[in-house]
């Protein structure tokens, strides 16, 4: 179980609803996943007002929790005001934190990210803040009061994987107590069993299922994979090494050709 | 059978044309005023009006990019500004992975590089170095073809009232065929909207002469001329059922023009307009009888691309009872199968 502001989710696997060919495929999707979380736009997905009912409606009959986000906010000003809307929008402290910073890399602006935190934080919030792998942020984001850490892999939609896995394998040796999701970046089932593997808590997908050429074969994919990076790290995986050591022992064979 | 269709933008207006074709005894109702002061649902007056079965098969499948082929030949049959010249689909050099996906997910186009952009549109000669051309797609102007389509029927002697809430007296005795879009969600309460933002610029000179799509990871934005010298933008797909226009649309969609070329920005803008686009939660269109009408919707964002070949279905639905697997629900009883119930 992997429990984050009090709350246990035995599914590590959390899904965007942006971008999906239709909502059913979005709750195909979600159930093919078995995610317990979903995260939800409240800008462009109109949740304020009256005339999103429809899409509302479709992700409360989801039956998961929802995980607002303040994506395409610019300064730490703008997300708090969405934060505020989307608590009362969706009727929970949870928010999932963005500041992007820069349009091309949708990296996050990490010093908005820190002091949109702590407002939030202070204004009783349960943050999930988007950020880098950069040690002194994750510091920062936690003495805010984040009791989560979502470190990207790869800018967001790219697909590409982590592009520095050693600086992610740093961050999460660094924090070892405190609960991270993989969010953005991902394109393969691969990488997200690679996630797990390293000890990770659970990964974020977005794109990498709602523009596959089949969402709902790819969220089940995706739900395999991080099953098994989770497995895998639990039982234990080998050291690897340079030279062979052979499988079966070789006083033990019959032949030796 | 006298037939009554309710609703007189795209949808019903070619199903009203099929009726009429078969000699049928068809009215069409209309609650807005004719012509150019649309109600705010009015899908069909902010349409793209792009015919373009193959490049709509990237986001919503087979199924969709048949039903569009068929109106293809129809378009040019009741309709002579319909022009056949393709579509144009690039992408920025920093984008050209979406160009490869959306390859993957399409058919019946080339791939098209620098100097063929060129030839196919002059005016974009240098700016985009790969796309691919859809050779077999068409556009037209949607205004002037729903004009000419309620010309055609009136000439057809059917009468097109307009301005009203129907009667008891125009409907008894039909049958009814509903396109009312969005408006009909009270019945058909799995129809949700989703909001279309567009422009209307309209260039200093020509600038193109098909369609142009530009892919964008964010945000795919087609770019159709008109006939007027003036060019469509859209369209913006927003799950919500509000037509107000916002700024950052709009700011993007001139951004995406300006990027097809920067001409654009010298244009005039000369609309703005939103309309909900009535869709299923699967956005595949449906014919489906309820209490003996039969509602046509869920055409969302392909109105022109679909309404022939729905008008077809449902005019043989109401007058042979046919069965469309194809569009229509499992569980739905057919006329002859509801009779003997």
């Amino acid at each position: 179980m992997l429990t984050v502001y009090g709350v246990e989710l035995r599914s590590r696997l959390l899904l965007g609803t942006a971008r999906y060919p239709s909502p059913a495929v979005l709750s195909a999707a979600v159930r093919a996943s078995g995610a317990q979380v979903v995260t939800v736009a409240l800008r462009r997905e109109s949740g304020a007002e009256r005339a999103g009912q429809s899409f509302w409606a479709l992700i409360r009959d989801l039956g998961v929790r929802v995980l607002p986000n303040t994506a395409g906010c610019h300064t730490a000003r703008e997300a708090v005001t969405t934060a505020l809307m989307a608590r009362e929008v969706f009727g929970t402290p949870w928010i999932k934190l963005e500041v992007i910073g820069e349009d091309d890399t949708l990296q996050p602006d990490v010093f908005g990210l820190v002091e949109a935190a702590a407002t939030l934080v202070a204004q009783g919030f349960e943050v999930f803040p988007y950020t880098t792998e950069d040690l002194v942020v994750a510091e920062r984001l936690l003495a805010a009061g984040c009791r989560v850490l979502m470190p990207w892999g790869a800018p967001i939609g790219s697909g590409r994987g982590l592009n520095n896995p050693h600086g992610l394998a740093a961050l999460r040796a660094h924090f070892p107590e405190v609960p991270m999701i993989i969010d953005a970046g991902l394109g393969v089932p691969s990488h997200a069993a690679r996630v797990m593997e390293m000890g990770f808590d659970a990964v974020l997908l977005n794109t990498a299922v709602a523009q596959a050429g089949d969402p709902v074969r790819m969220a089940a994919a995706f739900a395999q994979a991080v099953e098994a990076g989770q497995a895998a790290r639990a039982a234990g995986p080998i050291e690897p090494r340079d030279l062979a050591t052979p499988s079966t022992p070789l006083p033990g064979t019959a032949f030796r050709g | 059978m006298r037939v009554a269709i309710l609703g007189a933008g795209v949808a019903g207006l070619a199903c009203a044309l099929e009726f009429a074709r078969r000699a049928v005894d068809v009215v069409v109702l209309e609650r807005a005023a004719e012509g150019s002061a649309p109600r705010p649902q009015q899908c069909s007056w902010f349409a793209g009006g792009m015919l373009a079965p193959w490049c709509e098969r990237e986001s919503c499948g087979e199924r969709v990019a048949l039903l569009g082929a068929e109106g293809l030949s129809w378009w040019q049959e009741h309709f002579p500004g319909t022009a056949l010249r393709g579509t144009l689909v690039v992408a920025h050099a920093r984008d050209t992975a979406e160009l490869v996906q959306f390859a993957r997910r399409t058919r019946n186009y080339r791939r098209v590089d620098a100097p063929a952009i060129a030839a196919l549109e002059p005016q974009l000669a240098q700016r985009f170095a790969a796309g691919l051309y859809f050779p077999d797609e068409g556009h037209l102007d949607p205004r002037a073809a729903c004009d000419v389509l309620r010309r055609r029927l009136r000439e057809l002697g059917v009468t097109l009232s307009f301005g009203a809430s129907p009667s008891s007296a125009q409907l008894s005795g039909r049958v009814l065929v509903d396109c009312t879009g969005l408006a009909a969600r009270t019945t058909l309460g799995d129809l949700r909207g989703v909001k279309g933002e567009m422009l209307i610029l309209r260039p200093r000179e020509p600038l193109i002469t098909r369609p142009v799509r530009v892919l964008h990871p964010r945000m795919p934005v087609y770019v159709v001329p008109r006939a007027d010298g003036t060019c469509m933008v859209g369209a913006t797909m927003i799950e919500s059922d509000d037509t107000s226009v916002s700024a950052r649309s709009v700011l993007e969609l001139l951004s995406a023009a300006y990027a097809v070329h920067p001409a654009f920005g010298e244009a005039g803008l000369l609309e703005v307009g939103a309309a909900a686009r009535p869709a299923f939660p699967d956005n595949q269109p449906r014919l489906r009888w309820r209490d003996g009408t039969l509602y046509v919707n869920g055409l969302y964002r392909h109105g022109f691309l679909l309404a022939p070949s729905l008008a077809r279905r449902a005019v043989q639905a109401v007058l042979e009872g046919t069965y469309f697997p194809e569009v229509m629900d499992e569980d739905d009883p057919s006329p002859r199968q509801r009779r003997l119930a």
